[in-house]
């Protein structure tokens, strides 16, 4: 991957690692927003993604990949970046020429990242662990399918809500500057890069929004 | 010695195609053994340092900057002349050739204007093709302006920045060369002298700004491409660093100065707001197109204004002096450069300036925007005795067309130039003297070329707008690397020059002496205190308007300065590093010599012509009197002291057009 | 006005350099910042101090010589304008000013104020050119027709003075808007295209050898550039790379 050592082929990678997170993340918010209407209907859904072989065995590992990928190169840039810059300013006014959030990307990704961890403990770990290590590939539990209880059960401790509500502002604010940044760096930036920064406002905070929506309702109303 | 200007024989339209037909080449294979120096790299220069480098000449490219980009060039606004006649109002070669000569008030050569009238139409094809954007038509095509009181269309352009575009297409043919390792770039070395070697210019001395380090460079032929003089004002619309050191050094050594005396002073810049102003801005003279010119007619409303207890839109039609048009109702606020800034001198002098230094006039676009207010009200249908529509109308049409220049104008001043009239003042810009050069622009010093505004040959006395860039790239891309083969076939079997010889010994040990005493001084002033004072000598008394007893005094108070200046001026740090103070103080030494030059040329000419105005010859109405015993150019030649330069005159002839008197009335 | 500056004195490239802290009173202003630094320059010869070094030409905004980084920002706190058309009407009697080096790696300190811009000269002699060769008949300017818009645009790109600004205020140090209006300006106009693909690959590889950072979008290039150079050019200059790679 020659493209990688230079500096445009990073951020495009970057960029395109970064699309592509978005559009599972749209995916997983589809999923989990189910649950706020239909037991069945979540549990259905979830019984398939978890089972599927295309999803489990292709798009799953491509996932994993990508979220590496995105993070590791974004950690590898970031001291690049700072590397081009040895002596800073005594004093420094980024507020007057750019936004929180485009200078702190690194601060939001690694509260993401931390979150990603807690997630794949809460969820991922047990899953993997319930269908590849004891071959229970059933998706039942007490004769019904588990995936809703399992998720109402979670969100039952208000410490680990209030660590998804915090983890998913931190999302929002990563969205609010990467939505169009990505879109810059693969090179769109014309006519319509005006309605794509407000689509990318209510993308950066409703999804987001969304997510913390599903957690307090079924913190509130699980039990 | 004297002057041979080379012209070559037969007719004008055909002297410059014969003489390329007949002048010396260098084969391609012996260029790769011909080093050339060039020094400069604004517009002339850097065309001539690509193009040199294109044909296979090994160059160096000195520049005092920290990149060839930043040259002075880059500051031109209006645009560049070329007798493309892409409007089809009937331009041709010889109208732009008429145009310059009569615009230089016929003190120029014929020949040389002649053939940059011919190579102008070339300059615009070259940019294009290396991508200079200039402005277009809807249509895809060329888009041109008039400029400066002509009769066609011939100004191409690029917005404001004309000077600009042009500046980094040089340095985007230089970047290429530098790539290829053909021309090897000094960024940040200043050059001190020029080393004479057998009569023949063979290299020259540098300071490398950084390190103070003194450096021997050599070279088969050194061209300067150094600019004007300007500076010698200490307020100019000059770059800060845009000095006369490299041309002066070059005088030293035996090129003749010509015509220090025509300086061109722009009539519409931002006036002088304290002693702490270090450079005076510009405004492209297309304002003048639009705005109307004023003082109050009666001083008391002078001093109410100056006192803050009147503003200038107080003034009721009546109580204005719109001068311009009083003295010169035919063209109005549209005569020349050098008229304009005249007469607002006279008006200041009689005590109407109307800043606090009383040295501005206004420029007022109220009724400009009335106008232009109607007439939108007019096309569109609507009320034109709606006072508030018309305003805003015409603001807006007045936006379209100065807007950048309104806002550069608020920026510096402060004050809003759409409710309030503008404040400006005339101010030194161009120089059209400068080192003497025959046709194939050598310098009396054989193998030594001036190119660009450091030459003194093609503008005469005054200068066209949107000429000066013509003549820089002309003299870069066009004339220069041909004329110059005619004396480099000589050079194919010279080899290498040495700088181990005692040419080069002698010289650096001139230049290594004269910093060490600047160094060494340990007087009370600084730098800038001597060029203030000179720049005051210069303003008051070889300004717009000169006369016998003023160019005395100046050049009494010229040398009584200079020479307190070498008892009394303190250059703060070393010589071995970046020190600003010494680079400054070496410059002023030479502009207070070339002061000196200058007044004394002043003095001599007895005549009033373009950018010099002799109070005593005039017309009984205040116009300029030219005589044509000075119809020739003045070249003095160094003899020790600037009082002591001698004089040789070269004369003037004129086969090809008719001398006539200047009339704007 | 009377002020405070906290002005970088650096005595050379290998010195280390500390903020000092120099009053100064009857502060015009009408005066320019530059002219404001000269005023304390004269007043340190004359008593014999080292005066502040800093880079300054045209002194109109159009050289791209002057630099300095005014109270965290890249040419101060106006807009639209460099440090030589700033004036000290922006600031009030009693303010404290810090007066910066332009910091970047790739932009090392010469002496005190003054910084060493080579590196952009060097990404344009990879390739900020269109290769012609000067002679009196190449074609007629007016045989190639070129779009008025993109006439205007790749002017617009083309009035990028180098100053460094762009390089100054990014957070990475990236040197992409100056890099992007350059290879916009040629990438818009039909004779540029000929070698566009080689141009934008020699000149961002250079760039990146330069030691400059990546940009990460934070647009404060595009709010602190003097001449208002788009974003767009970067995005221009991302797709002219990418399309050149495809290509091989």
């Amino acid at each position: 991957m020659g493209i990688l050592n230079s500096s445009i082929g990073r951020k495009f990678a970057m960029a395109l690692s970064a699309l592509f997170l978005m559009v599972f993340l749209l995916q997983h918010f589809a999923i989990n927003i189910l649950s706020v209407f239909s037991a069945d209907a979540f549990n259905t859904a979830s019984h398939f993604m978890g089972t599927f072989w295309a999803v489990q065995y292709l798009l799953q590992p491509i996932l994993i990949f990508g979220v590496i990928f995105h993070f590791v190169m974004g950690f590898v840039l970031e001291i690049k970046n700072s590397r081009a810059r040895k002596i800073s300013y005594a004093k420094n006014n980024g507020g007057a020429n750019s936004t929180w959030m485009s200078r702190n990307m690194i601060w939001s990704g690694a509260a993401i990242l931390a979150f990603i961890i807690l997630h794949f403990i809460d969820f991922w770990i047990p899953e993997i662990n319930t269908k590849y290590i004891l071959g229970d590939m059933s998706g039942m539990h007490n004769g019904e399918l588990r995936y809703f209880h399992e998720l109402v059960e979670k969100f039952h401790s208000p410490i680990r809500v209030t660590a998804y509500v915090v983890a998913f502002v931190f999302l929002a604010l990563h969205l609010l500057h990467g939505f169009s940044s990505a879109f810059q760096s693969v090179g769109a930036n014309n006519k319509y890069t005006e309605g794509l920064k407000k689509f990318a406002k209510v993308y950066a905070i409703g999804i987001p929004l969304g997510f913390i929506f599903i957690a307090l309702f079924h913190h509130f109303t699980g039990h | 010695m004297a002057l041979d200007s080379k012209i070559p024989q037969g007719p004008l339209a055909d002297k410059w195609t014969n003489h390329k037909n007949k002048i010396d080449l260098v084969n391609p294979a012996n260029k790769r053994l011909i080093d050339v120096i060039v020094v400069g790299t604004g517009l002339a220069g850097g065309s001539a340092a690509a193009t040199l480098a294109e044909l296979g000449y090994n160059v160096k490219a000195f520049c005092f900057q920290d990149s060839p980009r930043r040259a002075h060039s880059i500051a031109a606004q209006g645009g560049i002349n070329a007798a493309k006649n892409y409007q089809g109002d009937g331009d041709s070669t010889y109208r732009l050739f008429y145009d310059t000569v009569k615009g230089g008030d016929y003190r120029s050569r014929e020949a040389n204007v002649y053939r940059l009238a011919e190579v102008s139409a070339n300059i615009i094809d070259q940019c294009v093709a290396q991508g200079v954007p200039f402005a277009r038509e809807y249509g895809g095509l060329l888009d041109n302006r008039s400029f400066g009181g002509v009769l066609v269309s011939r100004t191409f352009y690029a917005a404001g920045q004309t000077g600009q575009q042009l500046l980094l297409g040089a340095y985007s043919a230089m970047n290429r060369q530098i790539g290829r390792g053909k021309i090897k770039m000094y960024n940040r070395h200043e050059m001190l002298d020029v080393v004479i070697v057998d009569g023949k210019a063979r290299g020259i001395i540098a300071r490398n700004l950084v390190t103070g380090e003194i450096e021997r460079h050599s070279a088969h032929a050194v061209v300067l491409g150094t600019g004007g003089y300007g500076n010698v004002f200490f307020l100019s619309t000059n770059a800060m660093g845009s000095n006369v050191t490299a041309a002066w050094k070059a005088h030293k050594r035996g090129a003749y100065f010509a015509n220090p005396c025509y300086t061109q002073i722009h009539p519409t810049c931002i006036p002088v707001s304290g002693d702490h102003q270090s450079k005076l801005t510009l405004m492209s003279e297309s304002l003048r197109n639009d705005g109307r010119i004023w003082v109050p007619k009666n001083l008391d409303d002078v001093i109410a204004i100056r006192e803050g207890r009147k503003k200038p839109t107080d003034l009721s039609e009546e109580e204005r002096d719109y001068y311009l048009e009083r003295r010169y109702p035919a063209f109005g606020n549209l005569v020349p450069r050098d008229v304009a800034s005249r007469a607002a001198k006279e008006r200041a002098d009689a005590g109407y300036g109307v800043n606090a230094t009383g040295e501005a006039v206004y420029l007022d676009f109220a009724a400009a925007i009335e106008r232009y207010g109607k007439e939108q009200a007019i096309v569109k249908g609507l009320d034109t005795n709606d006072k508030a529509l018309v305003q805003k109308l015409g603001k807006e049409v007045v936006k379209t067309k100065y807007g950048n220049l309104f806002q550069m104008y608020e920026k510096i001043v402060d004050q809003n130039p759409y409710e309030t009239p503008m404040m400006i003042y005339p101010a030194v810009h161009y120089t059209m003297g400068g080192i003497w050069v025959d046709y194939n622009l050598m310098t009396t010093i054989p193998g030594l070329y001036a190119i660009g505004e450091a030459n003194f040959s093609d503008h005469g006395a005054n200068r066209l707008g949107a000429s000066a860039l013509m003549q820089g790239l002309a003299d870069g891309y066009f004339v220069l690397p041909y004329t110059i083969g005619d004396y480099l076939a000589d050079d194919i079997r010279t080899g290498p020059i040495s700088t181990d010889t005692k040419e080069f010994e002698d010289a650096e040990k001139h230049v290594r002496d004269s910093i060490d005493k600047l160094i060494n001084n340990n007087g009370t002033k600084s730098v800038d205190y001597f060029h203030k004072r000179l720049g005051k000598i210069m303003w008051n008394e070889c300004g717009m308007a000169r006369n016998e007893e003023g160019l005395k005094q100046a050049i009494e108070d010229i040398r009584t300065l200079r020479e307190e200046f070498w008892n009394d001026v303190r250059v703060p740090g070393t010589a071995n590093e970046l020190n600003e103070e010494l680079a400054k103080a070496g410059r002023v030494a030479d502009f207070l010599e070339l002061g000196e030059l200058f007044a004394k040329d002043a003095l001599q000419r007895e005549e009033s012509a373009g950018g010099h105005f002799r109070e005593e010859y005039q017309t009984p109405e205040g116009e300029a009197k030219r005589r044509k015993e000075f119809q020739y150019v003045s070249a003095w030649e160094y003899k020790g002291e600037p009082k002591d330069a001698v004089l040789h005159k070269e004369e003037l002839a004129y086969e090809n057009i008719e001398v006539k008197e200047r009339s704007y009335k | 006005m009377n002020l405070t500056l906290k002005i970088w004195r650096q005595k050379d490239a290998n010195d280390n350099g500390k903020m000092v802290d120099y009053p100064i009173s009857n502060v015009s202003p009408d005066m320019s910042f530059l002219e404001m630094l000269d005023v304390l320059n004269t007043q340190l010869i004359e008593s014999g101090d080292e005066p502040v070094a800093f880079d300054h030409d045209c002194r109109e905004g159009i050289c791209g010589m002057c630099s300095l980084y005014i109270n965290g920002e890249a040419h101060g706190p106006d807009r639209g304008v460099t440090t030589c058309q700033l004036h000290m009407r922006k600031f009030k009697d009693g303010d404290t000013i810090y007066i910066e080096p332009w910091r970047a790696t790739a932009f090392p300190v010469i002496k005190d104020l003054v910084v060493d811009r080579s590196a952009f000269d060097r990404i344009q002699h990879a390739g900020g050119f269109i290769s012609v060769n000067t002679s009196g008949n190449t074609i007629d300017a007016n045989a190639i027709p070129v779009n008025k818009h993109d006439a205007d645009d790749a002017f617009s790109a083309a009035t990028c003075i180098g100053c460094g600004a762009c390089v100054a205020s990014c957070k990475n140090s990236s040197a992409m808007l100056f890099v992007g209006a350059k290879v916009s300006q040629f990438a818009l106009l039909p004779q540029g295209q000929v070698e566009a693909a080689d141009r934008v690959m020699n000149m961002v590889k250079q760039m990146d050898e330069e030691g400059f950072g990546n940009c990460t979008n934070t647009g404060a290039c595009e709010v602190e550039c003097p001449k208002g150079i788009s974003l767009e050019n970067i995005a221009r200059m991302n797709r002219e790379y990418l399309s050149a790679s495809l290509k091989g």
